[in-house]
């Protein structure tokens, strides 16, 4: 198969990517490794939206960070994905308050808006910071999205688009012949004039598979503890401490979702899978977490769940190779890579469409199919939708209030949810306090129903089924 | 020999000797003790339930009419295995009758 | 919008949400029963061993034929059963909006409410295990669904921790129906679950039980290949020197069971920081007037023949109180547990006349101590016990008329 532009690696930004080249009469296709997209980095990431005050100026992740946050508003409301501009605040003790002016300097020369505030100026903004808390820097541009949701909606209208995703297609080679680029993968051999290489955790491999520059990645991983919603009411904004040269630190959020995270650590690794959680790092945030706010409710945990950051020096890695043209980078995308990912993207479609000069599609894909939440619904729209399919009146998880109707359009998505998880993602089922200790039983029903395969064929996620051996018959 | 009983949810600690051929329980608080604790002594015994296959795909929960010597559950779910019941059974259904000259039927509890 | 009015709405059909609707249609009542699933029976569908009925109909069954016996009666009972239906709120007006499939959205203005919605049970992300996130980590009633309703093994090689009932009772239909069920851990010192359970559950089929201990972290992605385990010390944090390894596809976890009481947050009930279900009095209402609770949503149980029996009493009050407004005799005073007690329930009464059952459930493992209920200067109650555990639910009647101030259960070496 013979395509305009491959992208590899299907985390939030190789999924902006295509979305954005989808839009071109250009022939793309995005290549990942997992069973859904936003399957690795993208799933376990904080879900913030940075303002970009504290990017070293001149750095691509400034750049990056302050043009993506004026963008990725506007795409999460186009494709109703959750999110909240909340604001953010750096706290700081009495003894802190000159790093947060060093901290309001960058902020200004990266053309950031934020304020100093005092104690009682902050307990408005957010009452439940720590007692020790004198002051806070606010910047009222950051806020929360959901990360996944973002990837699947800029995957959804990518393939809405003509874009093509090929799932469970691990690139094992890229070779270069006469011009094209031919991209082995465990689905076959694709070949393409022009590689974008977003494969996170693995950028830097598929950089050496290909022959372009090499670079040293450091993995950085962050474990986080995720609070029954019950909790969201307790925090208004994102609450940073003080910055480190680990990075951002551990801050306390609420989640576009309706819960609250708290986390990460950075703890570094030299393993591109490694995101298991460990006691230790699980201990630091208990011990840390009350140091900026002061009502932890750490036994109101519903989940705990680790990421990676992957670190190639200390920038993005964003545009053409210099030793092999026509393959694009955009790696070594840590920390702000989520709220950079749209400007990412725009950056990398200017590239190509200048390098191709291909011309915009008439095709008037704004956004995919809207993604409803019951709640979202009125009572008169609801009973009309349970006239026409009763599904509608059908709760299948009921902490997250989801019925069989919003599962059943997840699998029909236009990327196929067809594993639990990937439904968890799309439409919280599973994603509430019990875990899916009641519903995932009946997703899996519904999945199998929906897909004509039995109940041992449907798989978690990752590849893993969850009901292995009829009765009686292990081997 | 000292046990707990398990006749119901009250778990009385029994204690059963042997004495000039009599079997004697103490420790019990009911009838259904004693029995149990004399049985448990002699020839332990156990209830089964399990699930049987049905003719229609999915199963329904069986269980044996009786206790079983201890010693011959896997044989009784074993034999369990080996049936398939009808798609129309219902609760209350003896699907197999004298299961391995035990004396026990296998009757059907429930189904999806 | 479908408008609806009953006297009595019962949320919930499992054996508390069945018991309560016969009791409250007993006194002439129309009730309306609102069940999640497809059928009545709530959990007892997926619990096919034995050990049910013995107290309630004198004779032993399994759980969906103790389900299907219930079931039966409410048929024959002019109840109204909204199956496939969901209670999405409760109103302060005790109006309950329900969503079904075969009927939309229904309000149900009902004069009195009673919760019967059970329990969950607690998860993985509840005890922040650590390790990797793999298929094979289930809750024990999770497994028992898949096995037991579906007829699917969820693995073969099998860790529980955690020796609640159903983990026991999953133990041994995981091994009957040919899994290895390798270990059970359990972080205190003595077992939650039943005495009997332990016996013929672990001890017939040679399965250790490791007190004291617990899981450090699991391994494996996307499937579990194993998990660290390590003793506790007195401070239940795990003792890493002597941590071990183990090989497992599955880990089963029976590490407690909360009440569900998700449809009383912001109406302002009072809940017990100790049962986490709703604080009642004797007639199971809660601190909300016209709202009653029972079965596992206001305490967990260990036999569903209490269940039973709490709920006809909670089922027939709120008829009462649905037909002539008042149940309470007022005068009330606290039943307060202490020194080794966790709880008695109810946790308040009204003075008069008559005799009371109080549950309770003791904090740790007592040998050969007395259960000592006091009010005032009168003593209701003094009886001794050779052991109590917190696995096992107990039980003491007190004559009302003695009662004289505030009631305090405790126990006695």
């Amino acid at each position: 198969m013979k395509y305009d532009c491959i992208v590899i690696g299907g985390g939030v930004v190789g999924a902006a990517v295509l979305d954005r080249l989808a839009a071109y009469n250009l022939k793309v296709l995005l290549l990942e490794k997992e069973d859904d997209v936003a399957s690795f980095t993208t799933r376990a990431n904080s879900g913030i939206v940075h303002a970009g005050y504290d990017c070293e100026p001149g750095t691509l992740k400034a750049r990056f960070n302050v043009r993506g946050n004026e963008l990725i508003w506007r795409d999460a409301r186009e494709l109703n994905v959750p999110h909240l501009k909340c604001g953010s605040i750096v706290v700081a003790r009495k003894e802190q308050l000159e790093k947060l002016r060093e901290l309001q300097d960058r902020a200004v020369v990266n053309g950031v808006e934020t304020r100093i505030l005092d104690r009682d100026q902050t307990l408005k903004i957010e009452p439940n910071v720590a007692d020790e808390i004198e002051y806070s820097l606010y910047a009222p541009s950051a806020g929360i999205v959901s990360p996944y949701q973002l990837a699947i909606a800029y995957a959804d209208r990518a393939i809405l688009k003509g874009g093509e995703i090929l799932l469970e297609a691990e690139v094992k080679a890229v070779s270069r012949k006469n011009g094209t680029y031919f991209v082995e993968t465990s689905k076959g051999v694709f070949e393409s004039a022009i590689v974008v290489n977003c494969a996170g955790a693995y950028g830097a491999r598929v950089n050496d598979m290909a022959g372009a520059e090499h670079f040293e990645t450091v993995y950085r991983r962050g474990d986080y503890f995720v609070l029954d919603n019950t909790e969201r009411k307790n925090v208004n904004t994102v609450i940073f401490p003080l910055p480190t040269a680990a990075g951002k630190g551990i801050l306390v959020a609420p989640t576009a979702d309706g819960n609250v995270i708290y986390g990460p650590t950075a703890v570094d690794s030299a393993n591109p899978d490694d995101t298991a959680t460990t006691p230790d790092s699980l201990d630091v945030l208990r011990k840390n977490v009350p140091l900026s706010y002061k009502r932890p409710a750490f036994n109101k945990c519903i989940r705990v769940y680790g990421g990676l950051r992957t670190l190639i020096g200390h920038d993005f890695v964003v545009g053409e190779s210099k030793v092999l043209d026509n393959f694009f980078m955009a790696i070594g995308i840590c920390s702000p890579g989520l709220t950079s990912a749209p400007a990412i993207a725009e950056y990398i479609e200017a590239l190509i469409v200048e390098r191709t000069k291909a011309t915009v599609k008439q095709s008037g894909i704004v956004a995919p199919p809207r993604r409803k939440r019951l709640a979202e619904i009125s009572e008169d729209e609801l009973d009309a939708l349970i006239a026409k399919d009763s599904a509608w009146g059908r709760i299948v998880c009921r902490c997250e209030k989801v019925t069989e109707a919003e599962i059943v359009e997840a699998i029909y998505s236009p990327l196929p949810a067809t594993t639990v998880d990937a439904v968890k993602r799309r439409t919280r089922a599973g994603m509430g306090r019990c875990q899916g200790g009641f519903c995932g039983p009946k997703v899996m029903e519904i999945i199998a129903r929906e897909l004509g395969i039995p109940l041992d064929q449907v798989r978690k996620g990752g590849g893993a089924t969850i009901a292995r051996y009829a009765v009686k018959e292990v081997e | 020999m000292n046990t707990i009983c398990i006749m119901c949810p009250m778990g009385c600690p029994l204690t059963i000797e042997e004495s000039d051929g009599n079997i004697v329980v103490t420790g019990n608080t009911c009838k259904r003790g004693e029995a149990y604790g004399k049985d448990e002594y002699s020839h332990p015994k156990r209830a089964v339930t399990s699930l049987v296959k049905m003719k229609d795909g999915g199963v329904a929960s069986v269980k044996t009419s009786q206790s079983v010597p201890k010693e011959r559950i896997f044989d009784v779910v074993r034999f369990i295995g080996s049936v398939t019941a009808d798609s129309g059974v219902r609760i209350g259904d003896v699907i197999a009758r004298d299961v391995l000259g035990l004396g026990v039927d296998i009757i059907v509890t429930g189904r999806k | 919008m479908r408008n609806m009015d009953f006297d009595v709405a019962v949320i919930g059909g499992g054996p508390a949400g069945m018991a309560a609707a016969l009791a409250a249609r007993k006194q002439g009542a129309t009730v309306v029963i609102l069940e999640r699933d497809s059928r009545l029976g709530g959990i007892l569908n997926q619990c096919i061993h034995q050990g049910f009925g013995l107290h309630y109909f004198g004779e032993e069954m399994t759980g969906p034929e103790y389900a299907d016996r219930f079931r039966k009666m409410v048929e024959k009972e002019d109840i109204a059963v909204m199956l496939e239906s969901m209670a999405l709120a409760l109103g302060e007006d005790k109006t309950v909006t329900a969503l079904s499939p075969s009927l939309g959205l229904c309000k149900i203005k009902a004069r009195s409410v009673v919760l019967a919605m059970g329990c969950r049970e607690r998860t993985a992300g509840a005890i922040a295990l650590a390790g990797s996130r793999p298929a094979g980590i289930y809750t024990a009633g999770m497994a028992q669904k898949i096995c037991n309703i579906d007829g699917y093994l969820v693995g073969k090689d099998v860790v529980i921790l955690g020796s609640g009932d159903i983990g026991l009772i999953m133990a041994r239909r995981m091994t009957t129906e040919g899994a290895n069920v390798k270990l059970v851990l359990e972080l205190a010192p003595y077992s939650s679950g039943l005495k009997r359970n332990i016996v013929q559950c672990l001890d017939d089929y040679g399965i250790p039980l490791k007190y004291s201990h617990t899981v450090t972290r699991v391994e494996g992605y996307p499937r579990l290949t194993g998990l660290y385990y390590a003793p506790v010390g007195e401070d239940k944090k795990p003792i890493l020197s002597e941590e071990r390894f183990i090989s497992c596809d599955t880990l089963l976890l029976s590490v407690g069971l909360i009440p569900e009481n998700d449809l009383l947050n912001g109406l302002g009930v009072n809940i017990s920081p100790v049962t986490q279900g709703a604080v009642v009095d004797e007639n199971r209402m809660t601190s909300m007037e016209g709202v009653f609770s029972c079965g596992n949503v206001l305490h967990v149980h260990d036999l569903v023949d209490n269940v039973s029996q709490e709920a006809e009493i909670a089922g027939a009050a709120a008829a009462r109180y649905a037909l002539d407004g008042g149940v309470c005799k007022g005068d009330f005073v606290n039943v307060v547990a202490r020194d080794g007690v966790r709880y008695a329930l109810p946790q308040r009464i009204s003075r008069g006349e008559g005799k009371l059952r109080l549950f309770f459930r003791v904090g740790d493992v007592y040998k050969n101590c007395r259960l000592i209920v006091q009010s005032g200067e009168n003593t209701l109650v003094s009886k001794k016990f050779m052991v109590l555990a917190p696995g096992e639910m107990g039980s003491a009647d007190i004559d009302i008329s003695l009662v004289d101030g505030d009631v305090v259960v405790r126990l006695e070496k």
